[in-house]
């Protein structure tokens, strides 16, 4: 905005800067003070009491008394090898997931970048249907399909592929497929949006120079695409790790991932400091993935003006 | 440029098929007879008539839809407020912090969400007697938070691409500026408050996880109440549930088609 304009603004913009009071407390109160008490939480010792945590203000006859502080639910997940355990097994199945699904998802905007523009949108609209479909039934469709006595079993014991069912669900290969399925249309709308903008004159070019076609892709197609493949990455990659539904639905009890845990931490053992002091570590884990889909947001907004 | 090549092609065959068939199946088997979920009994609707016997399902799905309506609603008001005032207000205080916030739910795992906002709750009602009963305020609370995110984010774009002049003119003769925001502004971004009024609804229809962390007694939502059947394997009854929502999604979609082609005519 110029600041020719800024006088005028203020004028007739004055009920935006007072209305939008409201929606700003509300994120203070329903979004950020929210982080700070699971950090103070995090920073409890856990009683058996209701709340179950020790307050960290403490208040005694003479007024303020000090901050008690704890590192000890930090210092637990350390020691204790399982969190360990559980958090790196999360990045890799996540990271395994966002992979696959990279591998699936990029031929596919590939493929609908380069169709004629009235079946380009078709074929997008097709990619997007699903995701209004509930996802926890969708999640659930998989389990008719891959049980023991589910359709691709008895398909395949059919027609004599195999003899004996295959255990397809509640392992690691149905939750990476839950992931592939779910998250798709994550990956492909940034990669499209991607594709669809390059400059096909590029590809001539690089023919005209005897360049064979896959030569061409892997040298001006996958280059230039690759703000598109970060995107869709992170935007798969992120929510896969603290992802509940689908571990809890298709995978199996050796499944470890954290927002199963957590969740468990939480509902069945009650154990309140731990389970916050889990979610801030997974947090912090992913910090560094959402500061970078951030940065990628902000550019793409700058060069889409 | 055509593309030929029958190794692309099959891949995004697959693709497709992946996306598809576990929908279509799910059609296909809640018309089975047989309680077997994968043997078929032949032609039955008897899982649609149990659906309507299950009071706890209905009381769950009208309760679902209560909350998707409040929320969306609400976020739909306040988001549209903050991508304006992020894109009209030249110098805002605690611009950037605003950004921030409302960005930040999109990436936010939902585990963490849930069990901030359920801790937040506790604290407010310890502190000052309110929430005294988790239930349907403060899941739509909690709802109203993260759909405002994708409010903004539709509305924002839709902002960046409009043309501001009409306004402009608007005000040059002279009218006031709530009007002109009600008169001119609102049915040129009307577009986008549909879509991002949809979206928060269908987000907070689906919504499991969140609400199960900041729901109490006797609140329990569609997902939460499917969540808890499916868990212990397949039932026949939710495969007709989802054929359901698929109907009623397909039938939306028809009539959203249908409706922008019809203005496209005209």
């Amino acid at each position: 905005m110029s600041d020719a304009a800024e006088g005028h603004d203020d004028r007739s913009l004055r009920w935006l800067r007072r209305a939008v009071k409201f929606p700003y407390f509300w994120l203070l109160l329903f979004f950020l003070a929210p982080f700070l008490i699971i950090l103070k939480i995090s920073l409890a010792d856990p009683v058996v009491a209701q709340p179950p945590f020790t307050p960290l203000l403490e208040w005694g006859a003479e007024g303020f008394e000090g901050l008690r502080i704890t590192f000890s639910n930090y210092v637990f997940l350390f020691k204790d090898g399982y969190y360990g355990i559980i958090y790196l097994s999360s990045l890799k199945m996540a990271a395994i997931g966002t992979l696959l699904c990279l591998l699936l998802g990029y031929p596919m905007a590939y493929f609908i970048a380069r169709q004629p523009p009235s079946r380009r949108h078709l074929l997008l609209l097709a990619v997007i249907l699903p995701f209004w479909i509930s996802f926890l039934l969708r999640v659930y469709a998989w389990i008719g399909l891959l049980n023991n006595r589910g359709v691709i079993n008895e398909l395949l014991l059919w027609t004599g592929v195999i003899d004996a069912p295959i255990q397809m669900l509640y392992n690691d290969f149905a939750v990476y497929l839950g992931i592939v399925y779910s998250y798709l249309p994550f990956m492909i709308l940034p990669l499209y949006a991607n594709l669809e903008r390059h400059d096909l004159d590029l590809l001539d070019a690089a023919a005209d120079l005897g360049a064979r076609r896959w030569r061409a892709f892997v040298d001006v197609t996958l280059p230039l695409s690759a703000p598109g493949i970060i995107g869709g990455c992170l935007l798969v990659f992120i929510p896969a790790v603290g992802e509940f539904t689908i571990p809890a639905l298709l995978g199996g009890a050796d499944t470890l991932m954290i927002g199963r845990v957590l969740w468990d931490e939480f509902f069945v053992n009650r154990d309140w400091p731990v389970a916050s002091a889990v979610s801030v570590v997974l947090l912090l884990l992913l910090i560094a993935p959402i500061m970078w889909f951030q940065r990628l947001q902000a550019r793409e907004q700058e060069t889409g003006r | 440029m055509r593309i030929r090549s029958p190794g692309l092609v099959s891949i995004v065959a697959f693709g497709y098929a992946l996306l598809y068939v576990p929908i279509v199946s799910v059609v296909i088997y809640s018309f089975n007879d047989s309680r077997l979920v994968t043997l078929w009994g032949g032609f039955s609707l008897r899982w649609y008539a149990s659906l309507l016997e299950d009071e706890k399902l209905l009381e769950a799905a009208l309760l679902s839809l209560r909350i998707a309506f409040l929320s969306a609603s609400f976020a739909t008001a306040l988001g549209a407020i903050v991508a304006l005032a992020l894109h009209r207000l030249g110098r805002l205080r605690g611009r950037l912090l605003l950004s921030g916030m409302v960005t930040a739910p999109l990436v936010m795992p939902e585990i963490i969400t849930g069990l901030s906002l359920l801790f937040l709750f506790i604290s407010m009602a310890d502190l000052i007697g309110w929430p005294m009963n988790r239930g349907a305020t403060t899941i739509t609370i909690a709802h109203v938070t993260f759909s405002m995110a994708y409010v903004v984010v539709v509305v924002r774009s839709r902002l960046a691409a409009m043309d501001e002049s009409l306004e402009e003119a608007a005000m040059d003769l002279g009218g006031r500026p709530l009007a002109v925001f009600f008169d001119v502004t609102v049915p040129m971004l009307l577009p986008a408050l549909v879509s991002g009024w949809l979206l928060s609804f269908t987000l907070s229809l689906d919504d499991l996880v969140i609400s199960s962390f900041v729901s109490g007694p006797g609140a329990t939502t569609l997902p939460m109440y499917i969540f808890a059947k499916v868990r212990l394997g397949v039932t026949p009854d939710i495969n007709a549930i989802t054929t359901l929502i698929i109907a009623l999604v397909a039938l939306a979609v028809g009539i959203a088609s249908f409706v922008t082609n019809r203005r496209r005519s005209a």
